[in-house]
């Protein structure tokens, strides 16, 4: 699909509040967004929302033989993926040049900052090393991909549990999870992306630019910093021309996000931990809250309850009493008895009588038919009683008939059973018809 | 469900209905034939209007949509016999004949402009379709990203959608090219026909905050213009909450942005 297309006063309007320094949602010039952390069941699985942005990061290991030049290490697999749903621009299969940039960033930030040791991937040197793969998938685009991607990564590997490794001599055994608790990654530092918009040739600077303000910016600057204060990573794209203070400027300002957003981090790890360890509920269903659109809000509707005792007590001084029961073993052949007539299963009746009340009687409050349906019932399982003198069949499933095997007889009894479950309903029919018009009285 | 039976059409009203529900009318013959009803309705008069998100088909009104069914009584004119239709709410357009929507142009092809309009294809608008216009004198709108405001002529789903910018007598009546100020955005397509229902009470509380202009089009796309920057921000925010805000939430925000 084609992106939608940026229309001049909405540019305007931008470059206008930018410059009188107001952005959109209200925030300030460098406000952050909410940042949203839930993790999922699994170990590895994390979904972070940076405003509306929302990216679903997922982390899993193989084993795998280590490449030649590297025997000793493991191996770490990034990939992003913008999904179609994120925004009408993005088409599936189709290698963009945003797709392109925004691999390489998240290539650049978590591998070359170094901060999985890949060492302690190692399980036979030379032979046999974890591969540790994290994809990313973008759900939804308000902007700043790199900087929700980034903190996605980095909480999802963090997460992540790999299962136990022990080496005897040639030996090497993998426990499953429950067998030996499952072992975190070792990582060093978190290397965390701040995206800067210029806007103007440099002169306005907004942080966490939304996606609008990303469509009218004239360049952008990455920096990739941890807590500690060192840069992993830092690009500018756009081209436009920054001045060293601003650089230096703009370093500051991720200083204190990167301390701030790690805190974070570590809060949600902590949460996410504790709740496991209790035995509560964890999991996107319990974390993600659902919205409620009120556009069509219904308000609720009360019912009539004024006389619905009065016309229960009615229905029921003139509904017949129920049939007794039979404690009388029958006895059909040696071997075979019967103990009381069981009732054929109604269920096909009940939606029969359901449609025709529907129909019909929408002025009668509903308790009055439901009463009348189950009086119903009752009436047609006496009235089948008294008219069979045939040996009874039990059915308790809607679809087989279960019949009592009496070898001389079985040939004549289907056919005559047939006929008689045709009979049964054309009269049964008719006298719920009769019974629905007393009890309307 | 069962495809036979269905519901009468008059018990489901303010109800939720789901896509391959049938909705008997009352005019139509009950499936059990046998049966005579005493007293029943009179039989309405006149042509029954089957609305958005329902189809007609043999036993009475097929549901396409899911939402709540609604009703309009027979009054006079042309939907004598009373219209039912279904509210459903959604974010993606699809054009539809005589709705009035906001297009961004796109291209000037030979003698007509194509304007985005959310739907799957782009709409096209010929340059002799405003006001007033002739060969000579031509509309004024020159650079693409340009907005107007204007209804469907042409809208199935076999054809490209054409526009127009003047109704059946020739006026533009405020249709055309809108000005180069203000802020455009998109909400849900359930807010927009909520907002223009007379007399809606967000657009009247809105007034009494600050004077503002306001283009409604029924493609989920909103056109504010108010005297600051500040004050535009203001009502595009709070057009956007109404979505999910609740009447008293949202007389308080506005109680709270009027004391300021």
């Amino acid at each position: 699909m084609k992106a939608t297309p940026l229309s001049n006063c909405e540019r305007r309007f931008l470059l206008r509040a930018v410059e009188e320094r107001k952005r959109l949602d209200g925030r300030q010039c460098y406000d952050y967004r909410n940042v949203r952390i839930s993790f999922g069941a699994d170990y590895g699985c994390c979904i972070v929302e940076l405003g509306k942005t929302r990216v679903l990061a997922q982390v899993s290991c193989e084993l795998v033989p280590p490449k030649p030049n590297r025997p000793t290490e493991g191996i770490l697999f990034f990939n992003l993926e913008l999904s179609p749903m994120a925004a009408p621009g993005f088409e599936p299969g189709r290698q963009s040049e945003l797709l392109v940039k925004l691999n390489r960033l998240i290539e650049r930030c978590l591998r070359n900052s170094k901060c999985i040791d890949t060492e302690s991937l190692c399980v036979v040197a030379g032979e046999k090393v974890w591969q540790i793969r994290l994809d990313l998938h973008l759900l939804n685009h308000d902007g700043n991909i790199i900087d929700a991607a980034s903190i996605a990564g980095i909480v999802a590997l963090c997460h992540f549990r790999r299962p136990d490794v022990s080496v005897q001599g040639e030996e090497v055994t993998v426990y499953t999870p429950e067998e030996r608790d499952p072992v975190p990654l070792s990582i060093h530092h978190m290397p965390i992306c701040v995206s800067f918009a210029f806007f103007q040739q440099g002169t306005y600077l907004l942080v966490d630019p939304s996606e609008r303000e990303e469509r009218v910016m004239d360049g952008l600057l990455v920096i990739a910093m941890n807590k500690h204060h060192e840069i992993c990573t830092i690009q500018s794209s756009g081209g436009i021309m920054l001045v060293k203070d601003q650089v230096l400027r703009c370093s500051k300002i991720t200083a204190v996000k990167v301390a701030e957003i790690t805190e974070l981090i570590q809060k949600a790890l902590e949460n996410d931990q504790k709740v496991r360890k209790e035995g509560g509920k964890f999991g996107f269903a319990e974390s993600i809250p659902n919205q409620k659109i009120t556009t069509f809000k219904m308000e609720s509707a009360a019912v009539d309850t004024n006389n619905v005792e009065e016309q229960a007590e009615e229905i029921i001084t003139k509904a017949d009493p129920p049939s007794e029961v039979f404690a009388k073993p029958i006895l059909h052949t040696p071997g075979t008895a019967q103990i009381g007539e069981g009732i054929e299963n109604s269920w096909g009746d009940l939606e029969e009588s359901e449609r025709e009340e529907a129909a019909e009687e929408e002025g009668e409050s509903e308790a009055a038919a439901f009463e009348c349906q189950k009086m119903e019932t009752e009436d047609t399982s006496t009235m089948r009683e008294t008219k069979k003198d045939e040996p009874i069949v039990l059915s308790d499933s809607e679809e087989e008939e279960v019949v009592i095997l009496e070898p001389q007889e079985l040939p004549k009894k289907t056919r005559t059973q047939t006929n008689l479950k045709q009979e049964n309903t054309s009269k049964k029919a008719f006298n719920k018809r009769r019974r629905k018009k007393r009890a309307a009285h | 469900m069962a495809a036979g039976r269905g519901v009468a059409a008059e018990a489901c009203v303010g109800q939720v209905v789901l896509p391959g529900d049938v909705l008997l009318l009352p005019t139509q013959p009950d499936e059990d034939g046998e049966r005579l009803r005493l007293g029943a309705s009179a039989a309405p008069r006149g042509r029954l209007l089957c609305g958005p998100g329902l189809r007609r088909c043999a036993a009475g009104l097929l549901v396409t949509k899911c939402g709540l069914l609604r009703h309009r009584q027979a009054g006079g004119g042309a939907a004598a016999g009373g219209a039912y239709w279904v509210d459903s709410q959604q974010k993606r357009y699809v054009p539809v004949k005589g709705d009035h929507v906001i297009g961004i142009v796109t291209a000037k092809a030979g003698d007509v402009f194509k304007l985005d309009v959310g739907g799957s294809e782009q709409a096209s608008l010929s340059y002799l379709a405003f006001e007033g216009a002739t060969k000579r004198n031509r509309p004024n709108v020159q650079v693409v990203g340009d907005i107007i405001y204007g209804q469907f002529l042409v809208a199935n789903k076999d054809m490209e959608p054409e526009m127009v910018c003047i109704d059946s007598s020739g006026r533009s009546s405020g249709m055309g090219l809108i000005g180069q100020d203000g802020f455009l955005f998109k909400v849900s397509l359930g807010l927009i026909r909520k907002l223009l229902a007379p007399k809606c009470e967000i657009i009247q509380e809105l007034s009494q905050l600050y004077p503002f202009e306001l283009v409604l089009g029924m493609n989920g796309r909103i056109w504010v213009k108010a005297k600051t920057v500040q004050q535009t921000l203001i009502i595009v925010n709070i057009l956007e909450a109404c979505e999910y805000m609740t009447a008293e939430q949202r007389k308080q925000a506005l109680a709270k942005l009027s004391g300021n």
